[in-house]
């Protein structure tokens, strides 16, 4: 199977294929569809597709023949659950799917918005919100969980420890970085050292905004993420955050992360001026690049635009796989490069917005 | 019975779905018989607690239903139930 790649657009899921050294788009499924989410089984190869309809809601779609055929799942469901006591909760997203670990097939977690964390225990016929997060002391305090961007507070990252499938961090914007070790019976807030400039309290315990969260396989107490306030980096399983955002703030803000598998020093990001201005910085399209941790910062952004680049790429548009990095933006461009970064290629500069990457 | 006419952008995802006599007292049990006839199409029309959906428009004799949460407009013998989405773009 030639190396590939799935564009989840908001018109469409474009396939890309590497056919004779030569990237191609091979396919488009869900034509004229907005793709929201896309999912990859490492566990079965079962591809997973979140499609957000404009009139119809949110869709999961599900292929085991690699998009050949797809087939729609169930949809998790706030019925019955309230976001406050006389507000209903509606799912608005699905913003990430995740399986939950190689001793638990057929289980997996999906994160939606308003901030639910479903689980489903028969590969996706049905979901059951964790009620132990839902009805944390947090979330129901609309100063610890609030929209950011979105009207509500969403669950747009899952990460599973690969040492144990019970301890499970998750991603909420705007609440922060939360952690259970006995897989969702209990969460606490994994906070510490983050800064959030938007609040009264830079330091509360919640109501921090990180925009994507990761973890290195090789040692999973390295944690990445890209917060709303910069780049932040733990080393020991969350108790302690360090800012390792560039010097002089750049890169700081942006929404984009990739980390390398095995390296725990090596970090990508694709920074945007600030949030009150979500364009490249001086309008150079540019990734940047750490070895060291975070301590470093270089730009790797050969051949990438140097100038009226307008330029956003989406928190869950850029994805690393071996040397491939691959990235798209609001714009419906599509960069790639084969060699970490050190040189990007264009894919296509006709997509629709790039909503999402996978490497299956 | 209710004459129900479909939207043809519903086609899409319910190949088989035609215009359908059905029977129903009110627009819920108008739905609720349509989900029978085509499994999984309600999710499609109605959000997690059952209202209509927000860029959806139900019309019986022309009009607009007024209840769109519990979805109790009155439907009559040889009524005509048209299901349409709304106009939005982008």
């Amino acid at each position: 199977m030639p190396p590939q790649l799935l564009v989840g657009t908001s018109k469409g899921l474009v396939a890309v294929e590497q056919e004779h050294n030569q990237w191609k788009i091979v396919d488009v499924q869900f034509e004229g569809l907005s793709v929201s989410m896309l999912y990859v089984d490492e566990r079965n190869g079962r591809w997973w597709a979140g499609l957000s309809h404009r009139h119809w809601g949110e869709k999961l779609h599900f292929s085991n023949d690699k998009g050949k055929t797809w087939q729609e799942a169930s949809t998790p469901s706030f019925k019955n659950y309230f976001l406050r006591p006389d507000q209903p909760a509606t799912l608005k997203k699905m913003w990430t799917l995740q399986h939950a670990g190689v001793d638990k097939p057929n289980c997996l977690w999906l994160g939606t918005e308003p901030g639910g964390l479903f689980f489903s225990s028969d590969d996706g016929q049905s979901w059951k919100l964790s009620e132990n997060l839902w009805n944390h002391p947090s979330r129901l305090d609309d100063k610890q969980w609030f929209g950011a961007g979105k009207d509500f507070p969403f669950i747009h990252s899952i990460v599973v420890d690969p040492r144990d499938s019970d301890h499970v961090y998750i991603g909420v914007s705007c609440a922060g970085i939360f952690e259970t070790r006995n897989g969702g019976k209990n969460w606490q807030a994994k906070n510490k050292g983050l800064v959030a400039a938007y609040l009264p309290n830079p330091h509360a315990e919640s109501g921090h905004d990180p925009h994507k969260i990761l973890l290195c396989p090789a040692n999973p107490d390295v944690i990445w993420q890209q917060n709303h306030c910069g780049i932040f980096r733990t080393i020991d399983g969350g108790e302690n955050w360090e800012n390792v955002s560039g010097q002089n703030g750049f890169p700081s803000y942006g929404f984009a992360l990739a980390i390398d598998e095995q390296d725990t020093e090596t970090a990508w990001v694709i920074p945007a001026q600030s949030d009150a201005m979500r364009i490249p910085v001086d309008l150079k399209l540019t990734v940047c690049k750490t070895v060291d941790g975070g301590k470093n910062w270089i730009s790797v952004s050969e051949s990438l635009p140097d100038k009226f680049s307008f330029d956003l790429v989406l928190r869950h548009a850029f994805v690393k796989h071996g040397n491939i990095l691959a990235f798209g933006s609001n714009n419906g461009n599509l960069y790639l490069s084969s060699n970490g970064g050190e040189n990007w290629i264009s894919l296509s500069q006709n997509l629709s917005t790039v909503n999402c990457l996978i490497f299956p | 019975m209710a004459k129900i006419k479909f939207t043809s952008a519903l086609k899409r995802f319910f190949p088989s779905l035609t215009e359908i006599e059905i029977e129903g007292d009110t627009v819920g049990q108008v739905l609720n018989n349509i989900e029978k006839m085509h499994p999984g199409i309600s999710s499609y029309l109605v959000d997690d607690h059952g209202h209509l959906r927000k860029h959806l428009n139900i019309f019986v004799r022309g009009d607009l239903i007024k209840d769109r949460n519990t979805l109790n407009d009155k439907v009559n013998n040889n009524d005509e139930l048209l299901i349409f989405q709304a106009l939005s773009g982008g």
